[in-house]
């Protein structure tokens, strides 16, 4: 077998699996989704891999009324990345709209129609790019054609001025809304026949506009939903306003698998506008999409079915739980650590680690702990559902429509043709809102009101407590240095429960796409490396969570970098740059990932020299090296995930009481090709505000299966003055490489860039997260 | 009965008194701007103006309404409100938006208190608003636009 083919053999059957893992393991998803998965993946990577694959009809995506008015259609879920504008700017940019006569119509979830929607994995622009760029290509000629059949001149004698077509030779023009009709009536041209617009050539895509590092230089192009949001008008999925609508809310199993043994509702029924109290089934263990089942309280006002379900009696049978009720992650870490003290299922392997740690000049070994997060998106899970003559339509906030879509047709036993959702904005996913749950619930709770719209919500603490939880990490790392504090071995045990213990009986082994996430694509040039997994079994829904497993890859990876500079007594930047080794692109499989994002790998190697240069300018912008003075220190960490590249340097503070001022964050970037570089620096931002509170704040612990946190006066999240006082993004000018992601690569290398710099700055170590009061006394 | 001046219209509403000012803005008389983000006064998503003062609507029961009610949906209308939309429009403040009314609305009652706040002023007011997208800078930065507006006009 040619390496090539070993290649395509492997990335497909990882994929394979996991799309057999999500069909298999979940009665809600239909064989229609594994059967199409299939289909479309005939040895393709990237967007066609993906099921639904990719469209660019310019029928499906571009409309133009008779007075000039242009819809383009976003298909993606819109939960704060900025995708509607960026997408939609793409195709206006490539057609020559005027961005003032732009409109965004949300696709509803039709992925037959519109193609892939699930909206995870930062690939929303690097899938879809190329698709609505020729989309728009296609729509242009098809003005143009309009035109020169009109003018009955050579199609080559036309072109497309701002929202109109224009005859040079004889200055005759038409508008595109006077060409709209004649246009669409023409065929659409061959891909073969599209030239796309040269850069020189653009307007928007890869243009620099809006606030610059503190600085409004030029006004950028408005976006989509900025007016609707700042007046309060933006739909978001509980602002869904429909007639007769009844109010519902659930309690829910306090410990992931109990189910109600009984209910005494009599209270409950006596609360002023509650209507209603409905039992729903949940569907076990393992939980899938599906909802957790418990009690529903139905009424005329959320306020109402709030009261109603603090007046229940629930009496719950924890048996079905299992050892989930007998759940506590403080014990669960101490049962993590010491087995990370064991060797473990080998991932990768070079030479033989454990005679070169004997021969090692300096033994250098940490333990690193990550703890559960949730989502905690600002808008808590809620849907609208609405059952009537056979037919199901839900209004909800989802990450992926086509599953909400099979979820529902799932749990009402319904055709998919039968169910329509329809998207609203998102306030926030951060994974989430990947996981529709709560849609299929809504539903469940609808079946009993036949005809009548009922609107979910969920408070902050069911979000809390019931969220699909970021998986607990220990990451034990031992290395070996020379005399001259060369690293020649490394050895990396993580032990995380996988996420793949929410469809199937539980592996206890993080899956390919989880250790993909950072973790065997470790790129450090070291002559013995020895990767291990250790198992680790779930008690809680783990799910996605922003960046998900990079998370604790590189927070343990980066800070242990860290300590092996200072155990060598260099400088950080300089050793992580030796480290690194010299410039390379290093294939996938090579380090035993055969996922690489669902990624060509020669498209997308994981390429050295990129993280070489990201963390020069980093550390560049930031002044690395300068006299800080006592108390005072730089920190710095990269990490290479959803096919881009980022480091980070903060510059922070720790007074003798241990107060943290962080005083400066310095963001470099490269994500190869920049659609819209405005957004993607307040993708950076976010990601440095959110990674501290990753870094110093936020924890959910359990109690015999119990989350001990529910909002957020105890489950804490970046505030104001939590942020740093100056972020500046750098984005590394990089047109040739493939493009890559931007929601959240920019996350994981925060928090081990703010525990460096603590350490820089006191010199304690920080070992376990968060932060908390650590640094105190 | 409750009567609830919001916005300059005059509601009256057959609801509980221990209702939270939120939901009967919300579910009963339909605006849905304010928005619900913890419900124990937390996040400063529920932020409303009772008589111009920022007040979290989620913990404050429709019987301790006292005087008038503006809500986002009104700050088009307000010469403050109206320079902070603008300033939030400019430098691209928002990511998913859910938490901004609310923002806007906290930062609109500080500057009709405080029309030239020190930065750290701003940052002790804000602090009870949370933005999950980790917007935070860039709300500084248009608050401070909008001061500056706001005494330059």
């Amino acid at each position: 077998m040619s390496h090539s083919d070993e290649k395509l053999l492997l990335a497909n059957v990882s994929r394979r699996g996991l799309l057999k893992g999500l069909a298999g393991g979940s009665a809600l998803l239909l064989a229609a989704r594994w059967d199409l998965g299939l289909a479309n993946e005939q040895a393709q990577f990237g967007a066609g891999a993906m099921p639904g694959g990719w469209v660019d009809d310019p029928n499906v995506f571009i409309h133009i009324d008779s007075g000039g008015v242009v819809t383009i259609v976003n298909n993606r879920a819109e939960m704060g990345q900025g995708i509607r504008t960026s997408l939609v700017m793409v195709a206006a940019d490539e057609l020559g709209a005027d961005w003032d006569r732009v409109r965004a119509r949300q696709a509803n979830a039709d992925q037959d129609k519109y193609g892939n929607q699930n909206t995870d994995g930062s690939r929303s622009m690097r899938h879809w790019y190329d698709p609505m760029r020729r989309a728009a290509a296609a729509a242009r000629l098809m003005l143009e054609q309009a035109a020169a059949n009109q003018w009955d001149v050579p199609v080559h004698e036309v072109k497309t001025d701002i929202h109109k077509v224009v005859h040079t030779a004889t200055g005759r023009e038409l508008g595109f809304g006077e060409l709209a009709k004649a246009a669409r009536e023409l065929d659409v041209p061959g891909r073969d026949a599209l030239v796309l617009k040269s850069a020189s050539e653009l307007r928007f895509i890869g243009k620099e506009s809006g606030l610059i590092n503190g600085e409004l230089k030029s006004a950028h192009p408005k976006a989509i939903d900025g007016e609707d949001i700042v007046t309060g008008k933006a739909v978001f999925g509980g602002d869904v306003d429909l007639e007769d609508t009844l109010y519902a809310v659930v309690a829910r199993p306090p410990v992931y698998g109990a189910r109600v043994k009984s209910v005494d509702d009599s209270d409950a029924l006596k609360v002023t506008g509650v209507k209603k109290v409905v039992r729903i089934e949940g569907t076990g263990q393992p939980a899938a999409f599906s909802p957790l089942g418990g009690v529903a309280v139905v009424a005329s006002n959320t306020w109402a079915a709030m009261e109603g379900r603090r007046a229940l009696k629930i009496e719950w049978d924890r048996g079905p739980a299992g050892d989930n009720a007998g759940y506590t992650s403080e014990a669960y870490r101490e049962a993590l650590e010491k087995r990370a003290q064991s060797p473990g299922k080998v991932i990768r392997q070079r030479g033989d680690v454990e005679a070169a740690l004997e021969k090692a000049d300096t033994r250098v070994s940490a333990t690193y702990y990550m703890p559960h997060m949730a989502q905690a998106p600002m808008e808590p899970p809620v849907a609208v559902v609405r059952i009537r003559d056979g037919k199901a339509e839900a209004w909800a906030p989802v990450q992926n429509p086509r599953a909400t879509r099979e979820g529902i047709a799932g749990v009402l036993e319904m055709d998919l043709e039968n169910v329509t959702v329809h998207q609203t904005l998102l306030g926030g996913g951060f994974g989430r809102k990947s996981k529709p749950d709560f849609v299929t619930e809504a539903a469940q709770v609808a079946k009993a009101f036949e005809g009548q719209p009922v609107k979910l919500q969920w408070s902050r603490e069911d979000d809390i407590h019931h969220a699909y939880f970021h998986a607990v990490s220990v990451d034990h790392l031992e290395a070996g240095l020379d005399s001259d504090g060369k690293a020649t071995s490394w050895r990396h045990r993580t032990l995380s429960p996988s996420i793949a213990s929410l469809f199937a009986p539980d592996p206890k082994h993080k899956a390919e796409f989880e250790l993909g996430m950072g973790f065997n694509t470790m790129p450090f040039s070291i002559p013995a490396i020895r990767l291990e997994n250790p198992p680790a079994s779930a008690h809680v829904r783990i799910g996605w969570f922003r960046s998900v497993y990079n998370l604790p890859h590189a927070w343990a990876i980066q800070s242990f970098a860290h300590e092996l500079a200072q155990a060598a007594g260099r400088d950080h930047r300089d050793y992580l740059l030796e480290l690194l080794g010299p410039d390379r692109e290093v294939h996938n499989l090579t380090v035993g990932d055969g996922w690489n994002y669902g990624e060509d790998p020669d498209m997308y190697p994981i390429d050295t020299a990129r993280m070489r240069r990201v963390i020069e300018r980093a550390t560049e912008e930031a002044g690395w090296g300068r006299e800080t003075g006592k108390g005072r220190g730089l920190g710095l960490a990269f990490h290479h995930s959803f096919v881009s590249y980022t480091a980070v340097v903060f510059d922070v503070e720790v007074d003798d009481e241990g107060e943290l001022t962080i005083h400066r964050a310095d963001i470099a970037f490269d994500c190869g090709p920049q659609a819209n570089p405005e957004r993607i620096r307040a993708q950076m931002e976010g990601s440095v505000v959110m990674g501290i509170g990753v870094a110093l704040k936020s924890e959910v612990t359990f109690e015999d299966g119990v989350a001990q946190q529910g909002n957020f006066d105890k489950y804490l999240i970046p505030r104001m003055p939590d942020a740093p006082k100056v972020v500046r993004v750098h984005l590394i000018d990089n047109p040739d490489d493939a493009m890559g992601g931007v929601g959240e690569p920019g996350f994981p290398p925060v928090a081990p860039a703010l525990c460096n710099a603590i350490h820089a700055a006191t010199g304690k170590r920080i070992r376990r997260l968060p932060v908390g009061d650590q640094l105190k006394a | 009965m409750v009567t609830l001046d919001i916005n300059g219209e005059q509601h009256e509403l057959d609801i509980p008194d221990n209702m939270p000012l939120l939901w009967a803005i919300r579910d009963v008389v339909g605006l849905k701007g304010t928005k619900f983000g913890c419900g124990i006064a937390q996040c400063g998503a529920c932020t409303v103006h009772m008589d111009g003062v920022a007040t979290r609507s989620c913990m404050t029961p429709v019987s301790a309404v006292k005087g008038e009610i503006r809500t986002i949906e009104a700050m088009a209308e307000d010469a403050v409100g109206k320079k902070v939309q603008q300033a939030w429009l400019d430098l691209g403040v928002a990511q998913c938006g859910y938490c901004q009314g609310g923002q806007i609305m906290n930062a609109t009652a500080l500057l009709k208190k405080t029309p030239e706040p020190e930065t750290q002023e701003i940052v002790d007011a804000m602090a009870g608003n949370l933005c999950r997208c980790g917007t935070y800078n860039r709300i500084l930065a248009a608050i401070e636009r909008a001061a500056d507006e706001e005494t330059s006009s």
